[in-house]
């Protein structure tokens, strides 16, 4: 679904990500791992742009995003991702934290949608070769409607359905992660980006996030994931990247990578963390 | 200050009788229009200006409309009110042809120099918003422009009201030189009284009460603007 080619990025001098190149299909669950300065997260966030790579491709659906003719927002809507820091809109209650962008995506596209019917009624008046309108069968009340009604099912889901009408600043790091993940989930992405999602959380709070993606992941969504949690990617990853030095050095089952990795940095890697 | 009562029978006479008390209310009514229509419109340009030069230059507009941004705060914060108005007034409307009643252009000109003190409140508020709202705004596939109206302004504005009440303040003091280019404001009313009474202490110390007030005002307001915006970030 992701193919990432030749992907380079750099600051200047320093080279963070030097010539990666692989493939993320369907369904996988990749866990990336590796030593802070790896690169891990600076690939993560190359997958939708949110860092320009230097050069390379990574092509989603067929469409080079890292090419900067592409219109990235309109990529971006499939690709859900999660921060380390949750992100949620401090200006907004909960629910509008879920709603705000498939409303305003929504309403921008019956906005164009209405805006070139407009061009091609006229266009039509003066022009033998008639063109078809674009059939409009929604309205902005509806789009507002179930995008609600979508948030609701959302926060049931994780539980949090009392907290819909609250600020973040009144929720617990885990609420606040949990909300972050349908925020997301709430655009329908094709693959999910989690950029260590428990790295800020308290211990006791980092059971509920996974469990959370753990649900995601049975459901057969397509999940990158960069973490520390060594038990999280053995349990969860069918894929496990291993990186350094802005090489992936190794790629591997899980199982491989935890039990017999092959890589001399691979191994003193893990033998610290586990 | 023996013959005080005096003075104030005498004030009291031009206020009531000769229609002193009009021409105070015209000039209170000038005075306001001018701070509030010209903060409005300094908060719109200046969030536009503020807008455009925290926007990433990669490219070759933002570059040349950060220029421009630039040289136009330069330009009015480099030159005092009283030199905008009589430029504006004096100079350049008469050199391109249109004839403005004062009171307009006291307006606008107060607008833009409130946008450049504005731009560069919003800027700061704007760099105080956490990157990262920018930055799941964007992930989630909103565009530059709607994110940063969205969710990083209306935060922006939070962080940076008290500094945007106290511009509100200094605007409506510095309303006080639009008699330069005769606009009736409140100093054109207390003025009017004086010089017909040939009495200056008792006007002057009135409008100085009537500034007074109008500032506790407009202070309490802003306070009450700020408790409103404060919702979001209380625990309940």
């Amino acid at each position: 679904m992701i193919d990432v080619i030749n992907l380079k990025k750099s600051y200047g001098q320093l080279d963070v990500l030097k010539d990666i190149t692989t493939e993320i299909k369907q369904g996988e669950k990749i866990a990336i791992i590796g030593p802070s300065g790896s690169g891990k997260s600076t690939f993560l966030r190359c997958l939708n742009c949110m860092e320009d790579p230097t050069s390379g491709s990574i092509i989603f659906d067929g469409h080079d995003i890292a090419d900067m003719r592409v219109n990235i927002n309109i990529h971006r809507r499939r690709m859900g991702m999660v921060f380390q820091h949750f992100n949620l809109f401090n200006n907004k209650t909960v629910i509008d934290n879920i709603m705000l962008a498939p409303v305003n995506i929504g309403l921008h596209d019956l906005r164009m949608k209405k805006l070139h019917n407009m061009w091609l009624r006229f266009r039509n008046v003066f022009s033998a070769n008639k063109k078809p309108l674009h059939p409009i069968n929604t309205s902005k009340a509806r789009i507002k409607a179930e995008a609600k009604e979508h948030a609701m099912r959302l926060l049931q889901r994780i539980g949090l359905a009392d907290k819909a009408h609250g600020y973040p600043s009144t929720l617990s790091g885990g609420q606040k992660q949990r909300i972050a993940i349908v925020r997301a989930l709430a655009m329908n992405p094709k693959v999910l980006l989690f950029d260590e999602p428990t790295s800020a959380l308290d211990p006791e709070m980092v059971g509920e996030v996974l469990d959370l993606i753990k649900q995601l992941a049975d459901e057969g969504m397509t999940m990158v994931i960069v973490t520390h949690e060594m038990g999280f990617a053995r349990e969860v990853a069918t894929r496990v990247l291993f990186m350094n030095e802005g090489n992936i050095v190794e790629d591997d089952t899980p199982d491989r990578i935890f039990t017999s990795p092959q890589h001399p940095r691979t191994k003193e890697f893990l033998s610290k963390v586990l | 200050m023996g013959n005080f009562d005096k003075k104030l029978e005498k004030f009291w006479e031009i206020f009531i009788e000769h229609g002193g008390y009009a021409k105070v209310l015209t000039g209170l009514q000038n005075t306001l229009i001018i701070a509030i229509v010209g903060l409005a419109l300094g908060i719109l340009i200046g969030t536009l200006i503020a807008i455009i030069r925290v926007t990433p230059q990669y490219r070759r507009l933002p570059k040349i409309l950060n220029a421009l941004s630039v040289f136009y705060v330069g330009l009015f914060r480099g030159t005092p009110i009283v030199v905008q108005l009589l430029l504006a007034y004096y100079v350049f409307l008469p050199l391109i042809g249109v004839n403005l009643p004062a009171l307009q252009v006291c307006v606008i000109v107060f607008g833009l120099n409130s946008a450049a003190y504005v731009s560069e409140i919003m800027r700061s508020g704007i760099l105080s918003v956490d990157p990262g709202q920018m930055e799941a705004g964007r992930a989630l596939g909103l565009s530059y422009r709607v994110t940063m109206l969205k969710i990083v302004v209306p935060q922006a504005v939070k962080n940076i009201l008290p500094t945007l009440g106290n511009e509100f303040i200094s605007l409506i003091k510095e309303t006080s030189v639009v008699s330069f280019v005769g606009a009736a404001d409140l100093y054109v009313a207390f003025n009017y009284i004086g010089s017909n009474s040939y009495e200056f202490m008792v006007p002057y110390l009135v409008m100085a009460v009537i500034y007074i007030v109008l500032i506790a005002l407009a202070a309490m307001l802003i306070k009450l603007m700020e408790r409103s915006l404060r919702r979001s970030d209380r625990r309940h």
